[in-house]
């Protein structure tokens, strides 16, 4: 066999095809195959005795900010930040400049991804400009590549355009992503609205911005039959709609971020804008709840919401301070903290990290079965380090864990069969 | 207060990071100085060849006044510096701004800013004591003390005090201040005013919330009334001034229901006939003014605290 890699002695866990076992896995040719008796003289062999050898992790919400804003991050280190973090593919946000709102922009993210660290899978905007006035064209964009829709960055207000946008996607076999936010209830608001906002005198917002809008956003997936998927959720409330939405059988998918169930609006204390973001750290109750519905599956992923930024747009007062934490290089760590708790199993959590994305935005990856293409993550779920931000790969040096200790990692990213990461 | 107590605040950023010892001494310290604006030649050499930039990013006449008579009463040399808009949307930021003005050295910088946490954002990058005149809806300390020493002066203590407060609390930097405050040195702290104008979780900040202000202002022995801005009434917070004054402004017949010897409070300035009726303001239970002289006698005893002065100098001077 040309070009084998074997992976030799690791934990393979892969829940699609049901294993959890001490295995050698056989790559070649970018695929999986299946592990013969006698080993190559020409094999590869890779030592993953004591680590876990996990379907690639995939983030299906990240910010690489290419175009337009490469000051903070571009395709190229975002990507590098993915391998790093364990990723063997992202799916990238539209919010760029300009908007990935036609085929035009899609091509070129797709054209500055090859030969990167990790795939990476453009959204498309839900409206032109994101400005939630009228369609994107779905069509040109489905071509030129994107594997869902929206306007992440700002809800969309207007009902009937979202209705409108669930019925067209479902034409093109869409996921209509939604960033869930009822824009009035938050008026200018900086971080939850609580003790906290009261004692920094920061204007709130309240859960029930979140809320409200995904009920509206299953409502309308039900009216239409489309797939919705609820991104970054926060809070109880909306986890309760969700939970409810799926008992009466809406196509509905949900993603939550580590820092939502690692922290809370606690964190904003101090005025740390690495601690600002949207939707806002919420308080205790609501990162038990989210810790629950990861565990019970009212949540499908894990995503990272990885939003860097400069210094510029965060050194500020924090009222003017931008949403956002980077999060690629932390997600597995701050996950693996959830295994360790027994909140979730060794199994559920690469569920949430691989399969479960995978499924929501319907793309290769998410197994090991034989055949299936060699995106492989390799973890040492012992190793212990300190996050440092300015160690990370990603230009975006804001996240509220720098200098945490954390304890496991990837130590190893095989995309297409090729060691795109190794520590 | 404890043997060997220091003042060791290099920054006045809220009344959240003093204590009850360190409230005291800023009060027996502002008592030493108040003495000195009292006298003939209002000034003590006690701040000479000290800097200090009163950094204003909001019109504030009063405040901005009181620090800088106190400043000059102090010897000190003042610098006025006033922006009409925040820094954000003049292109430069805080820090940049701050930076250009640590390096000119001055000793203490006065900043008043509309948006919460600027003077904590300020006191992490330059060299400078930073003396919070005022963030955004957050606190305004030197108001706080200025309140508790008014009290002070005629209760003694603040001890077992039922204080009300009534208004606009969510909106109230001075209220932020004067709830810490109040309650670190054991006062009792209701609040009462329309829901709309109530911050989350204010309770777990140790005051007492009253749906009908007439329970916050029973048997209280002070009753502070808050500004109501005008624009309150855009925000959808209350349908009109008018209908606030009947249901919340001060009045003689609200005030029958506070202890005989209640003190009768405000920030100002006053809406007269809104949050509080003139005769109120002006009655002989009203200590507005007591108010506003204790303000210039608190920022002397700030100025010199923050600069490690640890006996005021007033006998120095004259």
């Amino acid at each position: 066999m040309d070009g084998l890699i074997i992976l030799k002695g690791g934990r393979v866990i892969d829940p699609v095809n049901g294993r959890d076992e001490v295995a050698d896995l056989w790559v070649t040719d970018g695929k999986i195959v299946a592990s013969q008796a006698e080993t190559p003289a020409d094999a590869k062999v890779i030592d993953a005795t004591g680590c876990w050898v996990v379907p690639g992790l995939i983030d299906i919400h990240v910010h690489l900010r290419e175009p337009g804003q490469e000051y903070k991050e571009n395709v190229a280190s975002g990507t590098q930040a993915a391998a790093a973090g364990g990723f063997t593919a992202v799916a990238c946000m539209p919010n760029t400049t300009p908007v990935n709102d036609n085929g035009s922009v899609t091509r070129l993210i797709l054209e500055r991804a090859e030969g990167c660290a990790a795939r990476v899978y453009p959204v498309g905007a839900i409206s032109k400009g994101s400005k939630g006035e009228s369609l994107a064209d779905y069509a040109e964009m489905k071509e030129a590549g994107i594997v869902a829709v929206t306007d992440d960055g700002m809800p969309v207000v207007d009902s009937q355009l979202m209705r409108r946008a669930m019925e067209y996607a479902a034409s093109h076999k869409l996921v209509v992503m939604s960033h869930s936010e009822e824009e009035a209830l938050v008026r200018n608001g900086c971080m939850n609205e609580g003790l906290n906002s009261t004692r920094l005198g920061l204007r709130g917002i309240p859960a029930a911005a979140e809320s409200i809008m995904v009920y509206r956003e299953v409502a309308l997936a039900e009216l239409t039959g489309t797939h919705v998927h609820i991104a970054h959720v926060s809070c109880e409330d909306a986890l309760a709609v969700i939970r409810l939405a799926k008992q009466r059988g809406v196509k509905v998918t949900a993603e939550t971020a580590p820092h939502y169930f690692t922290l809370t609006d606690d964190a904003v204390l101090g005025y740390n804008t690495n601690a600002k973001m949207n939707p806002p750290l919420r308080s205790e109750k609501d990162r038990e709840a989210i810790r629950a519905a990861l565990a019970d599956g009212t949540l499908d992923a894990i995503a990272t919401d990885h939003a860097p930024h400069s210094v510029l747009e965060k050194e500020l007062e924090f009222n003017y301070a931008a949403n956002g934490i980077t999060g690629l290089e932390t997600s597995l760590s701050l996950t693996l903290e959830l295994v360790r708790q027994g909140v979730i199993t060794e199994s559920r959590m690469v569920e949430l990290m691989s399969a479960g994305p995978a499924g929501i935005i319907g793309v290769e990856g998410g197994q090991l079965g034989e055949g299936a293409v060699a995106d492989i993550t390799v973890i040492d779920p012992e190793m212990e380090y300190v996050f440092t931000a300015e160690a990370s790969f990603s230009k975006g040096k804001n996240s509220p864990f720098n200098e945490t200790k954390m304890k496991g990692r990837a130590i190893m990213t095989l995309v297409d069969g090729e060691v795109k990461y190794r520590l | 207060m404890q043997e060997n107590y220091n003042f060791k605040h290099r920054h006045i950023l809220g009344l959240e990071q003093m204590s009850a010892d360190d409230i005291c001494h800023v009060i027996n310290t502002a008592r030493s100085f108040k003495e000195v604006s009292a006298r003939p030649i209002k000034k003590v050499p006690t701040l000479r060849g000290k800097t200090i930039v009163n950094f204003f990013f909001e019109p504030s006449t009063r405040t901005r006044l009181s620090f800088e008579i106190a400043a000059k009463r102090m010897s000190a040399d003042t610098f006025n510096i006033s922006a009409s808009t925040s820094s954000a949307t003049k292109g430069e930021t805080l820090i940049d701004t701050a930076r250009n003005l640590q390096a000119m050295n001055p000793d203490i910088i006065i900043l008043r800013h509309s948006s919460s946490g600027a003077p904590h954002l300020l006191a992490r990058n330059v060299q400078a004591s930073i003396i919070n005149a005022g963030d955004g809806t957050h606190e305004h300390p030197s108001q706080g003390l200025l309140d508790i020493m008014t009290i002070m002066e005629h209760k003694g203590s603040l001890a077992g005090l039922k204080i009300a407060i009534i208004g606009d609390i969510a909106h109230s930097r001075v209220a932020g201040s004067d709830i810490r405050g109040f309650t670190t040195l054991g006062a009792q702290v209701y609040l009462a005013g329309p829901k709309t104008f109530m911050p989350a979780a204010i309770e777990q900040m140790g005051a007492v919330v009253c749906e009908d202000v007439r329970d916050a202002v029973r048997d209280a022995d002070v009753v502070m009334a808050l500004r109501i801005q005008q624009e309150r009434q855009n925000d959808s917070l209350i349908p009109s001034l008018r209908e606030y004054a009947v249901c919340y402004g001060i009045n003689d017949r609200l005030l029958q229901l506070a202890k005989d010897d209640v003190l009768v409070m405000h920030p100002g300035p006053i809406n007269r006939g809104v949050e509080m009726n003139p005769d109120v303001a002006d009655g002989a239970r009203s200590v507005i003014l007591d108010q506003v002289t204790n303000g210039v006698a608190v920022r002397m005893a700030l100025l010199y605290l923050v600069l490690g002065g640890d006996k005021p100098g007033v006998e120095q001077g004259g």
